[in-house]
């Protein structure tokens, strides 16, 4: 990596749910990351580990039950979390930093048309815009996702699930966001749309329309053409972090391991292979045990690993989150059993 | 695979056209096809194709413009409101969309318990709580971490697999996923897979999965359907379609899959 300037810093970052049952769920536990100018950053994880919470924390809105717990958010050199909810909805939410959520079909009003919902957002952040204006500008991006413009006329209940999907994206980066956050915002498109909404969004960071992307999936050969770095998270906390390739096709931690291993694709003979299958689940978020939030499921746990939290150690341009790296290295970077007969 | 021969459903020039005059929509246009008793196989087409809309036709939550629907060879097209229910209790769905599919104003443990209404079942109140923990397990949630949560208070995968919780719970004949793992990382999608095949295997469920993602179509299927702009273009045995597409549509599909070797976004 070049020394590019710094878009977003993420310090220590904890936050967690409260819930209507007095619980607290810690979604997001100490994470610690920086963004560049011109970077993809991927993210991916278990189900559940708290990727979207961490997307959503970072915009500072901390919508209820959400809370903040500690730690900072820099954007642009600005500490977001000091700023009010009326400064974050006007100046920051989708001018500086774009949530794409994950079920986008949620986020559109399902009451009003595509065009109104639209122009309702556009002048909250942009009172001076003419409705023609906006339009005009919707039907372009609208048109590069191949969609067409009829779908400006039409209520969200009327469209495709895929469809929904591609007019969130559209709208998320009408203004030219910063960074955009975009959680599995391929998951319910076919392969070549995937692939035109991918390039899409490329493109509006090739022109530098958008400076850095967090690129949140399940679909781990996506993140392998997109991103410059990946961050696996597991229970709330990251626990590799690395350039794409090392953590790809050279996973350290036994759980990017695991994850690594599922990949499904379409060759041939793939049908006969039996998929490895992780065991056991990840720990209750209300109750997470002292030590290596992994070690239930470790093939490699040992005694050492339960005793105390264990914290990121950095191998060059990666970290890893691990006590027995040395071990790991020593067996060849493969520790997991799961799935070696690929 | 032993294979029965009998068939559980066929679709006859089924066609739904939403709207009408300038601004009609052929979703669905004239599409057949028969699948057998245990069958497994998958509907896989570009966004907007019309899968879903074959999947909310064959549940009757559509009327189609056009066609028949055969159910264990009873025509099912016109079956009153009434009916619906027995039919229901065959032929059930995992949604794509997981807030269409549940009310979001009950608890997980509620919605799951209101699965148990659909076959007025003679279990006691504990039994069937029983069931329902065994079956959260099995899709891998913590039963006392999820049966008080409502659906906006759990992630999208979790939310996703406490639909292919309640489908197991009913153990339908018939069962159309639609998108059922499009939110599931990778490690815990082939157990939730597992999962889903065992329901044949155990209980002979016929399983019609709709889905983008060819890798996992061709991991399940025996056959595989190619859907089109509301067409089926192209079927064919699972390994046929992926090894030897024919159609040009299905050629471009297989060539768009992101894999993690070659080049993708440029080609
Ligand atoms: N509104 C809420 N109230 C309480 N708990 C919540 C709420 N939203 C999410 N959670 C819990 O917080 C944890 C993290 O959820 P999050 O949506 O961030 O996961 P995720 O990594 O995005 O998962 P997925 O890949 O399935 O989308 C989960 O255990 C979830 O059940
Ligand atoms: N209720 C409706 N009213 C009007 N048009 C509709 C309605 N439902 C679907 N359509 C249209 O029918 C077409 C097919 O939609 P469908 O939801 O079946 O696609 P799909 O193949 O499931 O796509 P995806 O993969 O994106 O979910 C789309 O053009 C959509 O806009
Ligand atoms: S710290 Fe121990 S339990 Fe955790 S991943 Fe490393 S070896 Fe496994
Ligand atoms: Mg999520
Ligand atoms: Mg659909």
């Amino acid at each position: 990596m070049t020394t590019k300037k710094t878009v977003l810093e993420v310090n220590n970052l904890k936050t967690y749910y409260q819930t209507r049952l007095g619980e607290k769920i810690k979604a997001v536990h100490s994470v610690s990351f920086k963004l560049c100018e011109g970077e993809i950053f991927g993210i991916a994880g278990e189900s559940g580990c708290g990727k979207s919470t961490l997307a959503m924390s970072i915009s500072g809105l901390f919508l209820p039950p959400l809370k903040h717990e500690s730690g900072s958010v820099f954007l642009e050199g600005e500490n977001i979390f000091k700023k009010d909810i009326n400064y974050l909805r006007k100046e920051i939410l989708g001018k500086k930093y774009s949530y794409i959520p994950q079920s986008a079909m949620n986020a559109l009003n399902p009451t009003i048309k595509i065009k109104d919902f639209v122009i309702d957002l556009m002048k909250e952040h942009e009172p001076e815009m003419k409705e023609k204006e906006i339009l005009e500008l919707t039907r372009d991006r609208f048109e590069s996702l191949s969609l067409p413009s009829r779908v400006l006329d039409l209520y969200p209940l009327e469209l495709s699930g895929g469809m929904k999907q591609r007019v969130v994206v559209a709208i998320s980066t009408l203004m030219n966001p910063v960074v955009v956050a975009a959680d599995e915002p391929t998951s319910a498109l076919d392969v070549s749309t995937q692939k035109m909404v991918i390039k899409l969004i490329k493109e509006l960071f090739d022109d530098g329309i958008v400076k850095s992307i967090i690129f949140i999936t399940h679909e781990l050969p996506v993140l392998r053409h997109i991103c410059d770095r990946i961050a696996v998270m597991y229970a709330g906390e990251f626990v590799e972090v690395g350039k794409m390739e090392d953590v790809i096709f050279n996973p350290i931690h036994p759980y990017s391991q695991a994850l690594m291993q599922s990949i499904l694709v379409p060759e041939e003979g793939m049908k006969e292979k039996k998929l490895p299958c992780l065991p056991g689940s990840p720990p209750d978020l209300r109750k997470i045990p002292t030590g290596c939030r992994f070690a239930d499921r470790c093939p490699i746990a040992t005694e050492e690993c339960k005793k105390e939290e264990v914290e990121m150690t950095s191998l060059g341009d990666r970290s890893v989150r691990c006590i027995r790296i040395n071990y790991i290295m020593m067996q060849g970077k493969k520790v997991t059993p799961y799935g070696t007969k690929y | 695979m032993a294979q029965n021969t009998e068939e559980i459903i066929r679709v006859e020039n089924l066609t739904k056209v939403f709207g009408s005059g300038k601004k009609a929509v052929k979703a669905v246009n004239k599409i057949n096809f028969s699948i057998k008793r245990g069958e497994i196989v998958s509907l896989v087409g570009q966004s907007g194709s019309g899968k879903t809309t074959v999947t909310r036709l064959i549940l009757r939550l559509l009327k189609e413009t056009e066609g028949k629907i055969i159910f264990e060879g009873k025509d099912v097209t016109n079956i009153k409101s009434e009916e619906k229910k027995e039919y229901w209790k065959k032929v059930q769905a995992i949604f794509q969309d997981p807030y269409a599919s549940f009310n979001i104003f009950s608890p997980v443990k509620k919605v799951l318990l209101d699965t148990f209404k659909l076959f007025n079942s003679s279990y006691s109140k504990k039994e069937k709580e029983k069931l329902i923990c065994e079956t959260l397990e099995s899709v891998n949630l913590r039963p006392e971490e999820v049966v008080d949560k409502y659906p906006f208070e759990l992630s999208g995968g979790q939310r996703q697999r406490i639909m292919i919780a309640r489908a197991h719970l009913i153990r339908p004949q018939l069962l159309l996923a639609d998108e059922p793992t499009s939110m599931i990382d990778a490690n815990l999608r082939s157990g939730i897979l597992e999962l889903l095949l065992s329901l044949r295997d155990t209980d002979g469920c016929t399983i019609m999965f709709v889905t983008h993602d060819l890798g996992l179509a061709y991991y399940v299927s025996d056959r595989i359907f190619i859907m089109h702009e509301g067409e089926i273009v192209e079927e064919g045995s699972a390994n046929k379609i992926i090894t030897a597409p024919e159609h040009p549509y299905t050629k471009q599909l297989i060539k768009d899959v992101p894999k993690l070797s070659e080049e993708w976004l440029t080609s």
